[in-house]
């Protein structure tokens, strides 16, 4: 990807980015340095809250109203910090584009696709309708959209969230810019679907020779994508330098920490010999959309299909697949959270079916961690209340004092801070959260604990944390996990068997080491493959296209 | 869609039966009837009344006449303006009622819609605070303190309007503002606060970043997703404007329906106030399903079929 010259198109120059909130001034952005090359591509990396995208947002105009920004963002010698809005809207759009995050929600609802990507076409570019039209056919051709000509009538909720990025990155060429700003844009995709748009903008890139300025918190892409890096922690940059040169010899602690991060080590299996806490066979899930009299004919959506497993004491199952896959209402059938077909055994007893009242007694041996830490805490309860509260069912008999004495221990156990069990789940940090949410279950000392993606909202520093944490709360109660993420290198560190889940039903299953060394099904190897060895997706897309 | 709507309309037809039921007994249940006068009338002048509107039949049979009537589409007469049909008072009144509550509406919209957009786009600047000022002034002065004195303003001192009367346009002007301003102010904040939502919206983002046009960005992108929810109160709202205010007809003397249903259930008579019911149930049922069937013009994610 080196073909640069050194001409410098995007020159940023000690700016910084103000939040004014209720609790003062927040400094995002606190004096960075960045520039860009013509053609080259440069990424800038960093966790949640470093500011890395707010120096795009204050480039580009598009900072919240509560915002303001200082220094100098220069495109080819022209100043755009405190540009007059028409004259910005020259550059942004048409030689400056932008990809998001969120491709779901970054496209209008509703508008057609044709119409989204005709837009800026015609106002940069002042084509009539018709040229316009032909030329967002071009473009969704482009971008490898399958049958173009049909998907410029759809809408955005009509699109996968692949399809959709595909659709914002034809938008960002439409006017065949210099510099693509590309905002974390594969985060919320699958890793193989993640695969295919990296592979798509390299050779975009090859193809138009624009610059991308790539923001991620994603190492792996970095490695795989970038020629120059810009490593950002609290709103400064803290190292900077060729890819290789900081994969090979980051200078900076905090480099270092971030190439650290990956989760490591991997869990022995445990022997045939432990009793077996869990035993599911042929679960099914099927939801029923129901018809009606003014709704139309039903229809079923087979969520989970004939799915078994056989969880044994200490053990760990690692469920991985990609969204749409099945593995989490899977865990939420295995804990009769939902109405399932099949067999599930806690222990010799038979659960499957159980209503609530009967699975009330074994909820306690059974607890379940979800992903999401903000949502899944009443903000208005105390944390020593959240923790706590499964004990007023479970074990009415403990005074308030020794309910107390258990949710200081809970607390201890995951690494908070006891004294801040009077404190309220909002000022507390994400991976703080997950711990709150880890003691909530581990306090009612169960034997088994399904965790639903249970680091997949928290940076890779945070993670490793958890991962350590979960290791050392399984070795010391001799707890059994189902560990269901998307996040491969996690389950590959945490499980000692893994399940791969596709479409409800199991594509493969073996021991986490066998699985992940040595995949048997294709659609295995191309998710360990994408996930593991995304340089080599991407030299074998370019190789492929050549 | 179409099978959709006839589908919703069919679906209407138990609805509505059951209102007419539950209001033609509720209605009788009421203490006193409609011939009670200060000086009671002549025992046999009452039993001829009684006999000639069918009030001494069994009230069960009553019911049935009324509906069978009902089904034939006799709304059946009024028991206190003789010589008037239920249909005819009806007739009389409800495109007085229709005009003025449509105009009321169209105000309403326009203006609030506008303000409601400027304050969203000057947020917490002296615009919007003024809108909002406005808004809850609007939203809190009740009607019949408004009427009378728009009418003493502009109808007595200024002497620039009629005071009340429906026969020129003149004369509409300030029954619409009456009817309107409650409706301004509450359409102007549903707007505010949408459009609010609206502006910070990823795919708003999106449009910014692309170089569009401000106004483009407001008109096309923003203002469409924030008339939703604006547009699922406007079904009752509209109902309830269309079929008439008490306060406004009663203050400006204007021949409308909306009085009927006040004076007909103080006076009971009976068909009369039967009739606004359904007038009334009609409206709703109706602009409720135009409301669905805009929300899926307007919001492709919504189908019905």
């Amino acid at each position: 990807m080196k073909q640069q010259n050194e001409e410098r198109i995007f020159d940023i120059r000690d700016i910084r980015v103000t939040f004014d909130t209720p609790d003062g001034a927040v400094e995002a952005v606190r004096g960075v340095d960045m520039h860009v090359n013509a053609g080259e591509t440069v990424a800038v990396v960093g966790e949640s809250g470093s500011g890395k995208s707010q120096i795009m947002m204050a480039s580009m105009g598009l900072l919240a109203s509560n915002g303001s920004v200082s220094g100098s963002v220069s495109y080819r010698g022209q100043e755009l910090i405190g540009l007059p809005r028409a004259k910005l809207n020259k550059i942004r759009g048409a030689k400056v584009t932008m990809i998001f995050q969120e491709p779901m929600t970054s496209l209008d609802p509703l508008y057609t696709i044709e119409r989204q990507i005709c837009e800026p076409i015609r106002v940069h570019g002042g084509l009539s309708a018709g040229a316009a039209r032909k030329r967002a056919l071009e473009l969704l051709k482009l971008v490898h959209i399958p049958d173009p000509e049909r998907r410029m009538k759809s809408y955005p909720h009509e699109m996968s969230g692949g399809q959709r990025q595909r659709v914002m990155i034809a938008m960002a060429l439409a006017n065949d810019p210099d510099l693509l700003i590309a905002d974390e844009p594969t985060t919320a995709l699958d890793v193989t679907i993640q695969a295919e748009i990296l592979g798509l903008l390299a050779e975009l890139q090859k193809k138009l020779g624009m610059a991308i300025l790539f923001i991620t918190h994603d190492l792996g892409i970095v490695e795989a994508f970038a020629d120059r890096v810009y490593v950002m922690q609290k709103g400064l940059v803290v190292e900077t330098g060729e890819t290789a040169d900081i994969f090979e010899r980051p200078q900076e602690d905090y480099t270092r920490m971030l190439l650290a991060a990956e989760p490591e080590g991997h869990k022995p299996p445990v022997g045939n010999d432990q009793p077996i806490l869990l035993d599911a066979k042929d679960v099914c899930v099927t939801f029923v959309v129901k018809g009606g009299f003014l709704s139309g004919p039903g229809y079923e959506v087979k969520a989970v299909q004939n799915v078994g497993l056989t969880l044994r004491a200490g053990q760990t199952i690692g469920i991985v697949g990609e969204s749409g896959s099945g593995k989490s209402t899977l865990g939420r059938a295995l804990l009769q959270l939902l109405p399932s077909e099949g067999r599930v055994v806690y222990q010799g007893t038979s659960i499957q079916g159980f209503d609530r009242a009967a699975m009330r007694p074994f909820r306690r041996n059974l607890q379940m961690v979800f992903q999401d830490p903000y949502g899944s805490l009443s903000p208005r309860m105390t944390v020593g209340e959240i923790i706590t509260e499964g004990l007023l069912v479970h074990e009415p008999q403990l005074s308030a004092r020794e309910r107390d004495k258990r949710a200081i221990q809970a607390l201890e156990e995951v690494g908070l801070d006891p004294s801040m069990r009077n404190r309220f789940p909002h000022e507390f940090s994400g991976g703080q959260r997950q711990r709150i949410a880890i003691a909530r279950a581990v306090i009612l000392k169960p034997t088994v604990i399904v965790l639903d993606e249970p680091t997949s909202a928290l940076d890779r520093s945070v993670q490793k944390q958890i991962i350590t944490l979960l290791r050392r709360i399984q070795e010391s109660h001799n707890l059994s996990f189902i560990f269901i993420s998307h996040d491969l290198s996690v389950v590959k560190a945490l499980s000692d068997y893994a399940i791969v889940m596709r479409s409800g039903q199991v594509v493969e299953e073996g021991l986490t080491s066998d699985v992940f060394d040595n995949p048997q099904s294709d659609y295995t190897k191309d998710l360990m493959e994408a996930a593991f060895n995304l340089r080599e997706v991407l030299h074998r897309q370019a190789a492929a296209r050549a | 869609m179409l099978g959709y709507a006839v589908r919703r309309l069919l679906g209407a037809i138990p609805t509505l039966f059951l209102i007419v039921t539950f209001a033609f007994f509720l209605m009788r249940v009421a203490p006193g009837g409609p011939f009670d006068r200060e000086r009671t009338l002549e025992a046999k002048v009452l039993e001829n009344l009684n006999r000639v509107f069918h009030l001494d039949k069994p009230l069960w049979e009553q019911y049935f006449y009324y509906l069978g009537n009902l089904a034939r589409g006799d709304l059946g007469p009024s028991f206190i303006y003789r010589d008037f049909s239920v249909q005819q008072l009806i007739g009389n009144g409800l495109p007085v009622s229709i005009q003025l509550g449509g105009m009321a509406l169209l105000v309403a919209l326009l203006i609030g819609s506008v303000l409601g957009s400027i304050a969203a786009l000057r947020q917490n600047s002296w615009v919007d605070y003024s809108v909002i000022a406005v808004a809850t002034f609007g939203i809190t002065v009740p009607n019949f303190v408004v009427a009378p004195l728009l009418s003493l303003i502009f109808g007595v001192w200024l002497s620039l309007l009629p005071a009340g009367g429906w026969s020129s346009p003149e004369s509409m002007v300030l029954p619409v503002i009456t009817l309107a301003l409650p409706q301004v102010a509450i359409i102007a904040r549903l707007i505010r606060g949408s459009m609010i939502e609206a502006l910070r919206s990823d795919h708003v983002r999106t449009a910014r970043a692309y170089g569009l046009p401000t106004r483009m960005i407001v008109v096309v992108h923003a203002l469409r997703a924030a008339c939703l929810p604006v547009i699922s109160y406007l079904g009752p709202a509209a109902a309830a404007l269309l079929t008439g205010s008490v306060v406004v007809e009663t203050i400006f003397g204007l021949p409308g329906i909306g009085r009927y249903f006040v004076q007909g259930a103080l006076n009971r008579d009976y068909t009369l106030v039967m009739g606004t019911v359904i007038i009334i149930a009609v409206f709703v049922v109706v602009f409720n399903l135009i409301v669905d069937l805009l929300y899926a013009a307007l919001d492709p994610r919504v189908r019905y079929d």
